[in-house]
């Protein structure tokens, strides 16, 4: 199981989510389908047409930028983080 | 119990809703919500009596949110609000509107339009629009390629108006299957001498229907102030009388469909912005023929502020209260239908949209 980390802004939009959550997957791709299993919802957050990560969300594996096919090993920590961007 | 007036007002930095007291007279600010979202279009749904707001995150993409608690809670959905994982990304909302029926519609930004018959947790791609063989050429304007006004006929769930910029009008009969341009008689002042006159590739910026729900329609473009009887197949230049052709609002009475309220403004060379830094809303009483400047009330020197398309709104009380917010934070209202107006809410972040809903 993947120990995920959401930012505040993300969880916000779904009232009673976790900012931190155990997910599976093997790969990123799965990691957030197995998210939204559990927020309803927060794939369209994530995801934009491609599918793609949308442009301002980045998605570390370890502390790897990681793209949808990045592999997700059982004990990885992945942190999603919004670009710091804004006025 | 007493109708009063809620306004939702869309804002750069999240929606607000000012709850006015029986009297229109005495605002409260609640606000901002969904989050803080740039927010572009909020509507009152007359079905479910929930607030549903339009809008995209830059972070987390487009949604729209719904509120059964006049804005107490929110959830949101973007579900089906796409064209694809092969087709182009869909960066924001910009319009809601609902028609007669279960249906509830949102243009998006590339232009599209999009339906829901669950009162928005689902949506799906109105394809038929995006098949309309003008749609290779269709070019943006300088706020995008965007469908900013859905206009549905109250009374025929088949029958539907919209308008994109810039491309123009367009008007289906049939559900949403097939689309016609309707932008005859409309100028598209900006194309080469010879050209100005195109079946489609007008600047639209705000059409409404006036208020007998039949054929009568009116419109503010790039290019002056239209109107239309016989549901936009014939327009009628009705600028003449208006300093200036160019705006981007426009509102209808809602029960003398000869009334209508423009706010005009500078052209885009000179900065959009009210003529000579004196705020005026010009109202119309026989369809366009004539024109009345009202600025009692409004402020009448270095007032260089500008309105967006959907900032402008008509409430339904008698006599109708108008609404308009500036692209610099400030709403404005008249309870008297336009003749004279206050300053609602100064400092809200930049205003998109304002609807005014009449709730009990």
């Amino acid at each position: 199981m993947a120990d995920v980390h959401l930012p505040r802004s993300l969880v916000a939009l779904f009232p009673g989510a976790p900012r931190r959550l155990a997910a599976t997957g093997a790969t990123v791709a799965e990691v957030i389908a197995d998210l939204d299993a559990q927020v309803p919802g927060i794939r369209n957050r994530l995801l934009d047409a491609g599918p793609v990560i949308r442009t301002h969300i980045n998605v570390f594996v370890a502390g790897e930028r990681a793209t949808l096919t990045t592999p997700v090993p059982s004990d990885a920590v992945v942190h999603v983080v919004p670009a710091v961007s804004g006025g | 119990m007493a109708k009063r007036v809620a306004l939702l007002v869309g804002t750069r930095k999240g929606l607000f809703v000012l709850d006015g007291d029986a009297d229109r007279d005495d605002w409260a600010v609640r606000g901002p919500m969904c989050e803080g979202w740039p927010i572009h279009d909020a509507i009152l749904d007359p079905a479910s009596g929930a607030i549903f707001a339009g809008g995209g995150s830059n972070w987390y993409g487009p949604a729209v949110w719904r509120s059964d608690d006049l804005g107490g809670t929110w959830t949101h959905s973007s579900e089906g609000l796409t064209y694809g994982d092969d087709g182009e990304k869909i960066a924001t909302i910009w319009s809601l509107a609902t028609g007669p029926g279960d249906a509830m519609y949102a243009g998006v930004e590339p232009a599209g339009l999009f339906r829901s018959a669950d009162r928005g947790a689902t949506w799906a791609h109105v394809e038929g629009l995006t098949k309309h063989p003008s749609r290779p050429e269709w070019q943006p304007g300088n706020g995008g390629l965007i469908l900013h006004s859905i206009v549905p006929s109250p009374t025929d769930a088949e029958r539907v108006w919209v308008g994109i910029s810039s491309v123009g009008a367009f008007e289906t009969t049939d559900g949403g299957s097939s689309w016609e341009t309707r932008n005859v008689g409309v100028r598209a002042g900006f194309m080469p001498e010879g050209q100005q006159y195109p079946d489609f590739g007008q600047c639209v910026h705000k059409l409404v229907m006036a208020a007998d729900g039949g054929e009568h329609l009116y419109q503010q473009n790039h290019c002056g102030v239209y109107r239309s009887s016989d549901g936009g197949r014939q327009w009628e230049e009705i600028t003449a009388g208006l300093p200036s052709e160019f705006g981007f609002p426009m509102g209808a009475h809602p029960r003398d469909p000869k009334t209508a309220w423009v706010i005009p403004l500078t052209s885009p060379e000179d900065g959009r912005l009210m003529p000579e830094g004196h705020a005026a809303v010009w109202r119309t009483h026989d369809g366009g023929d004539t024109w009345i400047r009202s600025d009692d009330g409004l402020p009448t020197h270095d007032a260089y502020v500008g309105v967006l398309r959907e900032a402008m709104a008509v409430d339904r009380l008698d006599p109708a209260g108008v609404y308009f917010g500036t692209s610099t934070g400030q709403l404005y209202g008249s309870r008297d239908e336009g003749h004279t107006w206050r300053l609602i809410a100064d400092n809200l972040p930049a205003i998109w949209s304002v609807e005014a809903a009449v709730v009990d």
